[in-house]
């Protein structure tokens, strides 16, 4: 030990704090996206039956805040319909969207893979059947935690054990991965269908909204539930960016440079669970956020996991509350499943990664 | 792997939290920095390394040789800590491996490995700079850039720093591999076959660099298959064979023809340079006379 080192080291290295990378597009990329949310989200909390103008939300969101600024609301219950329906809707459409953008930035980086996403590889599917489980035998021992810690029990044994199948070696073959999360959905699936043949009525329909991904039963208790997980999950992730950017290079070379991988990675996948649940647990499925927004990000700002996990997660934000807009408004009266549409856009995108990452790889071996 | 111990137990486990790393001291050249001793390894039930004893010390540049197969990345991956151990032991400054943390390791010891694949396209110079981060939050850190790009200029990768990774060619991946391995800035340096990709200038190039890190004081290992090269730039050869270690001393000592011969299972001739003395290593072929093209009847 020498005279020198006063500073607390923490076991692991990297702590996020080298100041001099090239990331000078970072601050602004950031900061674009977080004027883009709010301003989405003013939009899409106007939109509706009762429509409100942009200019309105502001003001009514400043007014509540005690600043006398910005008109008020002009329609008839506009104040009520925006704090009681769109605003906890629009405010968990964000969390959920940021929860799938980061965990599906956290598993591509685990995983060493771009394909991994919570849904495709099975996490999303697991924690459903935990979440549906939890509502058929009415079990609520946890008060309102329940179907969230059910959500997040099924989300970590599915992926831990897509982890152990999908591994060989210390690497993720694309194609093993894929597959893997084939046979996890499909056996997720059937769990799904079981439990719903042995649910009355009303579980039936509760589980069935799992099945296609929907904001619609929004409130604040659920905002309240999920953000604690979000904010849990994305500052554990933050904690350990440098480290995800070693694994880059292999299990073997992030070890040689003082990466303890097994606890890293265990780490990660308690902390993609978690994120999993807090999107899962209100919502039901929504698949290929977490693939399609990281990818984007990393086009834009490099693989750098420092930029990728806080960019990932705002970007998602922004898409889950741009789609839950479509899914509400596209049909007059009607609401469009979110899990379908996101699908919908979200299956070609998968699709298009699949080949250009085949044509990288030189085709699958 | 699975041999090394779990020091802390309970819930802070999971956050890494440990106690401050010991940091490397300074060291006088010609002490042993890795002393293998009796070490056998097994994979798929079946022993690759068995009974090998090698001492990596400081100012030395030592070149393991042996024929494809014959154990040299796996005597590395079992020095570096990735591979459990069958019999035998392997210390770092005087310590098993198992008494070391990650951190700590990769203060003392960088490898480099025979393939450098990367899963996502990070820059040459995020690469580089990866090899920083065992010094993260201590003094060193201050000499971050520097180290970074002095390495870069050493090994010939500057040109590349802001390029992806991935499109490099082999060669320059190679190269930009290294430069982070040397970023590391470690006094035991682990090199398998770090010239096997590159172009004659190129091969020249990193064996000097290996040279001069060891007349710096450095341990350094390099795994290499031109054994005139290994006779040119290494202090000490060991001469690996089915796993086992057939020779081992200075390179007069090891690189003689018989013992050349039957180890590679190939004619080979060693022959003095007529200049500098330095031995040239080359196998017996047939003479260009009875390589005439067949078109000439
Ligand atoms: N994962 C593995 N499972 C089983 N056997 C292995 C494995 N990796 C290596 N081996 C075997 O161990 C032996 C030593 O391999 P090693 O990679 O150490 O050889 P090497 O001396 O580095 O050869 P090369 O010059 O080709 O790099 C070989 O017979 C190889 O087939
Ligand atoms: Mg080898």
């Amino acid at each position: 030990m020498t005279a020198t080192d006063t500073r607390p080291a923490t076991g692991d290295t990297g702590d996020g704090r080298d100041r001099r990378r090239p990331v000078r597009r970072g601050p602004v990329l950031l900061a674009g996206l977080t004027a883009g949310l709010l301003l989405v989200a003013l939009i899409a909390a106007g939109r509706g039956q009762v429509a409100v103008a942009p200019a309105e939300v502001l003001g009514s969101v400043l007014h509540r805040l005690g600043l006398d600024l910005g008109p008020r609301p002009a329609a008839p219950h506009g104040e009520s319909a925006l704090w009681l329906v769109r605003f906890p809707r629009v405010a968990l459409a964000a969390v959920v969207g940021a929860a799938l953008g980061c965990a599906g930035a956290v598993m591509q980086g685990v995983f060493g893979n771009p394909l991994a996403e919570p849904g495709i590889i099975g996490v999303s599917a697991g924690a459903a059947v935990g979440a549906a489980l939890a509502i058929v035998t009415g079990v609520t021992v946890l008060g309102g935690w329940t179907v969230p810690a059910a959500a997040f029990a099924g989300g970590l044994a599915t992926a831990w054990l897509v982890y152990l199948l999908a591994r060989s070696g210390g690497r993720t073959e694309v194609v093993t991965l894929v597959l893997t999360g084939v046979a996890v959905n499909a056996v997720a699936g059937a769990a799904i269908g079981l439990l719903m043949f042995v649910a009355d009525e009303s579980g039936v329909q509760a589980i069935a909204f799992w099945n296609l991904g929907s904001l619609a039963q929004a409130n604040w208790s659920a905002v309240s539930l999920a953000a604690p997980c979000l904010a849990v999950g994305l500052l554990a992730t933050l904690a350990d960016a440098r480290r995800l950017d070693l694994l880059a290079l292999g299990e073997r070379s992030a070890r040689h440079l003082g990466v303890d991988v097994e606890r890293l990675r265990t780490r990660m996948i308690v902390v993609t669970a978690l994120l999993g649940a807090a999107a899962v647990a209100f919502t039901g499925i929504i698949s290929f956020v977490g693939l399609v927004v990281p990818h984007l990000v990393r086009m834009v700002a490099g693989p750098g996991h420092r930029l990728l996990l806080p960019a990932s997660a705002l970007g998602g934000a922004i898409v889950v509350i741009v789609a839950d807009l479509a899914a509400r408004t596209l049909v007059d009266y009607q609401e469009l499943p979110l899990g379908v549409l996101s699908a919908i856009v979200g299956g070609p995108a998968f699709l298009w990664l699949l080949r250009r990452t085949r044509d990288r790889a030189g085709g699958w071996a | 792997m699975t041999e090394r111990v779990r020091r802390r137990r309970g819930p802070l486990r999971l956050l890494g939290r440990r106690s401050a790393p010991r940091v490397p001291t300074a060291t006088t050249s010609g002490s042993t920095r890795v002393q293998v001793t009796g070490v056998r390894v097994e994979r798929a039930g079946r022993p690759v390394l068995d009974q090998v004893d090698l001492a990596i010390r400081a100012g030395e540049l030592h070149a393991l040789l042996g024929p494809n197969g014959a154990g040299k990345s796996t005597l590395l991956a079992a020095v570096s800590g990735d591979l459990p151990l069958a019999a035998g032991t392997v210390e770092v400054d005087g310590r098993p491996l198992a008494e070391w943390s990650a951190v700590e390791l990769a203060m003392r010891r960088a490898v480099l490995t025979q393939s450098s694949a990367l899963s996502f396209p990070f820059a040459v110079v995020e690469v580089v700079r990866m090899g920083r981060v065992p010094w993260a939050g201590r003094p060193e850190e201050a000499h971050d850039d520097a180290v970074v790009a002095e390495t870069m200029r050493r090994c010939d990768v500057i040109r590349f720093a802001a390029r992806p990774f991935p499109s490099l060619s082999g060669g320059e991946q190679a190269r930009a591999a290294l430069a982070r391995v040397l970023a590391q800035q470690t006094g035991v340096l682990l090199l398998d076959e770090p010239t096997a990709a590159l172009d004659l200038h190129h091969q020249e190039l990193v064996m000097r660099i290996a040279r001069d890190r060891a007349d710096a004081g450095d341990a350094v290992v390099v795994v290499l298959h031109d054994l005139a090269l290994a006779g040119a730039y290494a202090d000490r050869i060991t001469l690996l064979a089915d796993g086992r270690v057939r020779a081992a001393g200075p390179p007069d000592a090891v690189l003689t023809a018989p013992l050349l011969s039957e180890v590679y299972r190939h004619d080979i001739e060693v022959v003095p340079h007529p200049d500098t003395r330095l031995p040239l290593v080359v196998p017996r072929r047939r003479g260009p006379a009875r390589n005439v093209p067949l078109t000439e009847e």
